[in-house]
């Protein structure tokens, strides 16, 4: 061969090696996405909710995901920790997804979360977001996309200061999101605390707590109580006669539609707080709103809209690096700019990755066709709010 | 080299080359699971030793898997990684308490006995559950595992699956030799006749006494094992129910023959997983066949080669 | 403590421990008259309040929902003791461990099949609110109704037992079981009978119990165990044991939780006392049991004569 042909095939083969590599490193031809959520039991409410909005979100978005066919695997880890760390380990090393996602409740996910990041898989939270990985241990693959654990209640917090209450008993399962919530509810309220209870996770009956309540006489009593729990007790509230001797404060996972449904009229007129609300005026949410009663043929409730917005967070992010998902680092990136428009309105994320964002109050009223919804006050209690831990977070940004 | 010699040495080689073989199908997901199976198959030989050969049933045995688990859990979380202080923990501490409440528990016979070890198992649950400085009914994670010597670290999954089968080589090596030998053969006379043993002059209640500490002891290292497998523990591996499955795995092996804790461990996780695959209503199915097991084939899978043997020998051509 | 709380807590001990009572009245006979571990005891409450729940929702009575659960858990509970536990008489405790341990995986997971992991139950709306007690005590009705139901049904297994014919059968076979048949008892017609009636009281406990608790898969295996607490304090075979036996459980366990966590809370973290007071009291109720079984095997009211 002449000295030309020889250079010149050696440049064709090289052009072909550069070809094949950059097909096998980059796009994949799928997106995995491991769910596992509470799909049975008494707070199963929440689990269907966050999936029917994420698999809302992937309908919406033509079964894809940032433009890829997107593959959810669903499953039921039944309220059980080391049901959800096997459900995990499945999915992560069997199953090879590319992000996990789904659970509910905050023992449950911190128990799981483990066989995720420490293989290398990014966690996307449609929920559950404690304290305790917000600050120090705040980690690079947990991503937060509904709020966090304390923010509800500090909200509730202000309100209750707004009212000028001057006593309040407190009540909260004993497990780290029920610890957030009232050191939450603490750091902002400015009144006097009478009483501080904690019950087990997953109790539903309620009699020895009440009958303390009735002795402690406060002015009104908060209580973060989510799923059946919060079901059970405000049921047994209202047959205790003790709503004509207190005023009943909840943050918005005791308030709405999964609870208002089974407990009924004796929610109507009910103060709570959220980060989100089926009438908020912005154009995603009322997209949202529309299609997912359309679908489901129900109201949907907070946990449904944090659901769907996971969905589009993963769908902007794997949109934004064309789909290049062996690029952790890149995902990250792309996660952490959250260019997506959220059903809440604003959203962007703090340096630990939990959301910045308004937090409103809501008021129990009628739908106008016999039933009850949440409405809320336009002006937020609290605006563009982080969190307290984030000052402690050192994660490379 | 007996036919028994040759399979033995071929189930070892098989037990030992599993993760290379694993790996090479690209299913090393399952080496967690063979893992699982080890784990379990060590309590189970624990409860065997119980059950089978010492003839004492105890629905309580949960309460010494999960108790190592904790006392390895929590010398993690307090930063302890060091093998011996691991194993000297789980050893004094079960064994302590396995003396404590078998000293009582073996003043009781019968039902009550079946009733005393599942209310002391209740009350090491609760006595978990309270403990909110460890998790509580949370449970513990723990990030960190215990290294051995030479470097050795229990997070690798193929370093954790050859220690476990060390163990459980060295449980069984030491049951065999057990069964064989003078106390061995004291404690099954002892489950099949106590009137007898006793007129024989069996020190009874001191001869049970040591079977149960050694079977709590097993058991707590087998948890031991499990935490570090896991990264988690919680109360729930204290409830009854746990102590209602080891029991299960002990009679689909065979309580009283040597490999009945192996086997049942590696049938009920197997059965589990593969009714996973087919239906959501796997216990269904599996309580479908611990009925049939109890009922018609009690002496479990071990029992099915002897039996083969006797079908065959009476079927086979008359002297 | 003020006085009020106390009544409040007392009422909710009785509440408490009378459910307790109706399905440890069922097993004390079962394990008395038959020598039988059950297990499987707790399903058959799951399996009423199950029945409970969907009936009620079909016929849009809860009435009409307790007394058709009671009838059909019975026959069901009927059925079961016909077919597989009567092989099980003469087989050991530990075979009977292991078959009904079976037999709850099969139900929770048949329940699972055809009804889901859980129903709703609400109790009539008239009797959902509070009651004035003397003293100035609202009181939730539904939980006085409760504890109405309960000692209604021990008087009434008081007069069965002890002022029928069944009743002095059943006493016979719980004194001594080989006695009476050959004094020509029925035996195994009696058997069924009394498996029945032990899963109507199941389905009564399941049913009311459901507004207050859930409804779902799984609930039998706590409220199992407590049951085996209940019967081995109070002597196995007796009623008035478990009757006693329940009540104390109850006083115990419900006392001990607000007791043992104001007493905790002067010295823990609040999060730690709401944990360590419940888990306490829980462990009381078990160390009692053990030491019931260490010195006084047969329980409080000893039923074996020979």
């Amino acid at each position: 061969m002449t000295v030309f042909a020889r250079s010149f095939s050696k440049r064709i083969a090289a052009a072909a090696v550069l070809a094949l590599a950059a097909a096998a490193a980059g796009a994949a031809d799928k997106v995995k996405v491991g769910f596992v959520s509470t799909l049975s039991g008494p707070s199963s409410a929440l689990g269907v909710d966050i999936r029917d909005g994420f698999q809302l979100a992937v309908k919406l978005n033509g079964g894809k995901l940032g433009g890829l066919p997107a593959e959810v695997l669903v499953n039921d880890d039944q309220f059980k920790p080391d049901v959800a760390r096997g459900l995990f380990e499945r999915l992560v090393k069997r199953d090879k997804v590319d992000f996990m996602t789904g659970v509910v409740f905050s023992n449950i996910m911190l128990a799981a979360l483990p066989e995720a990041i420490d293989n290398k898989v990014i966690y996307i939270s449609p929920n559950a977001a404690p304290s305790s990985i917000a600050g120090k241990d705040c980690n690079p693959r947990f991503f937060a996309v509904s709020w966090p654990n304390d923010a509800y209640h500090e909200a509730a917090g202000a309100f209750a200061n707004q009212r000028d209450l001057k006593s309040v008993y407190l009540l909260a399962p004993n497990y780290q999101a029920g610890k957030d919530s009232l050191a939450g509810f603490k750091r902002t309220f400015k009144g006097q605390v009478i009483g501080e209870n904690y019950t087990k996770l997953g109790q539903l009956d309620y009699a020895a707590e009440l009958a303390e309540i009735r002795a402690a006489k406060p002015q009104a009593l908060y209580i973060f109580l989510p799923g059946g729990m919060g079901i059970n007790f405000i049921k047994q509230f209202v047959g205790a006669g003790l709503g004509k001797d207190m005023m009943l404060l909840l943050p918005g996972f005791s308030a709405d539609q999964d609870v208002i449904g089974p407990v009924g009229q004796a929610m109507a007129g009910l103060f709570n707080t959220a980060h989100w609300s089926p009438d908020l005026p912005n154009a995603a949410n009322q997209k949202f709103v529309a299609e997912f009663q359309k679908e489901y043929k129900r109201m949907p409730t907070l946990y449904a809209s944090q659901g769907y917005d996971a969905a589009q967070l993963i769908n902007a992010a794997v949109r934004d690096v064309k789909g290049k998902l062996d690029d952790q680092e890149a995902v990250r990136k792309a996660l952490r700019a959250a260019r997506f428009d959220s059903v809440r309105g604003p959203f962007k994320f703090n340096k630990n990755q939990y959301p910045i964002q308004n937090y409103y109050v809501r008021n129990v009223g009628s739908d106008g066709k016999g039933g009850l919804v949440n409405k809320s006050f336009s002006e937020p209690i609290l605006k563009d709010h982080g969190d307290a831990y984030v000052q402690a977070c050192n994660m490379p940004q | 080299m007996t036919p028994r010699r040759i399979v033995l040495l071929a189930v070892a080689a098989l037990a030992i080359a599993l993760p290379w073989l694993l790996q090479a199908l690209g299913a090393d997901f399952y080496l967690s699971m063979a893992s699982r199976i080890v784990v379990y198959g060590i309590a189970a030989t624990a409860l065997n030793l119980l059950l089978g050969y010492g003839g004492m049933v105890s629905l309580g045995q949960a309460a010494y898997f999960g108790l190592g688990a904790y006392v390895s859990g929590v010398l993690l979380t307090e930063g302890m990684q060091g093998a011996l202080p691991h194993l000297a923990a789980t050893v004094v501490i079960c064994g302590l308490v396995a003396l404590a409440i078998g000293a009582i528990s073996l003043r009781t016979r019968g039902v009550y006995f079946i009733m005393i070890t599942l209310a002391f198992a209740q009350m090491l649950f609760y006595l978990a559950n309270s403990i909110k400085g460890y998790g509580g009914d949370e449970g513990l994670t723990v990030r960190s595992r215990v290294q051995l010597p030479l470097g050795l670290d229990l997070r690798d999954a193929e370093t954790f699956y050859w220690v476990a089968l060390a163990v459980l080589a060295l449980v069984l090596w030491g049951l065999s030799r057990f069964v064989g030998s003078r106390l061995g053969q004291a404690v099954q006379a002892l489950r099949d006749d106590e009137v007898r043993a006793e007129a024989l002059g069996l020190p009874t209640f001191r001869v049970r006494l040591l079977v149960f500490v050694v079977a709590g002891v097993i058991g707590g290292v087998a948890g031991a094992l499990n935490v570090n497998l896991q990264g988690y523990v919680s109360p729930a591996s204290l409830h009854w129910t746990q102590s209602g499955t080891l029991l299960v795995m002990v009679i689909l092996g065979g309580a009283g023959s040597l490999w009945g804790g192996v086997l049942g461990a590696a049938a009920l996780l197997l059965l589990q997983e593969g009714l996973l695959a087919y239906t959501e209503h796997g216990e269904f199915w599996t309580g479908w066949v611990l009925l049939a097991v109890v009922l018609f084939a009690r002496q479990g899978l071990a029992g099915i080669a002897p039996a083969l043997k006797r079908r065959l020998a009476r079927g086979g051509t008359a002297p | 403590m003020t006085g009020l709380l106390l009544v409040e807590q007392a009422l909710n001990g009785a509440q408490f421990g009378l459910m307790l009572f109706l399905l440890a009245a069922g097993l004390t006979i079962v394990f008395g008259v038959m020598d039988m571990i059950n297990l499987a005891h707790g399903s058959l409450y799951m399996v009423g309040a199950f029945l409970a729940a969907w009936i009620t929702m079909q016929t849009g009575s809860f009435w009409v929902g307790l007394a058709g659960s009671v009838l059909l858990t019975a026959a069901i509970g009927m059925l079961i003791e016909a077919t597989l536990l009567r092989t099980l008489y003469a087989r050991d405790h530990l075979s009977q461990v292991l078959a009904t341990f079976a037999l709850i995986l099969i139900l929770n997971d048949g329940i699972k099949m055809l009804f889901g992991t859980d129903l709703p139950l609400s109790a009539p709306a008239a009797l959902e609110g509070p009651v004035e007690l003397p003293g100035g005590l609202r009181y939730p009705l539904w939980r006085l109704l409760i504890i109405g139901v309960g000692l209604a049904v021990a008087v009434g297994l008081y007069l069965l037992v002890q002022k029928t014919r069944v009743g002095a059968l059943v006493r016979a076979g719980a004194a001594n079981r080989e006695m009476s048949m050959a004094m020509g008892v029925n035996v195994a017609r009696l058997f069924t009978l009394v498996f029945g009636l032990g899963a109507a009281l199941c389905a009564v406990a399941g049913a009311l119990l459901g507004p207050l608790l859930a409804v779902q898969v799984g609930m039998g295996e706590n409220i199992l165990i407590l049951a085996f607490v209940v019967i081995v304090i109070g002597g196995i075979g007796s009623i008035r044991g478990a009757l006693i036996g329940s009540l104390l459980v109850g006083a115990v366990d419900t006392l001990g939780r607000t007791l043992l966590q104001s007493a905790l809370r002067e010295a823990l973290p609040p999060q730690w006392a709401s944990a360590a007071g419940p888990a306490l009291a829980s462990v009381a109720v078990y160390v009692l049991m053990a030491a019931v079984l260490v010195w006084r095997p047969q329980g409080l009211f000893p039923v074996r004569g020979g």
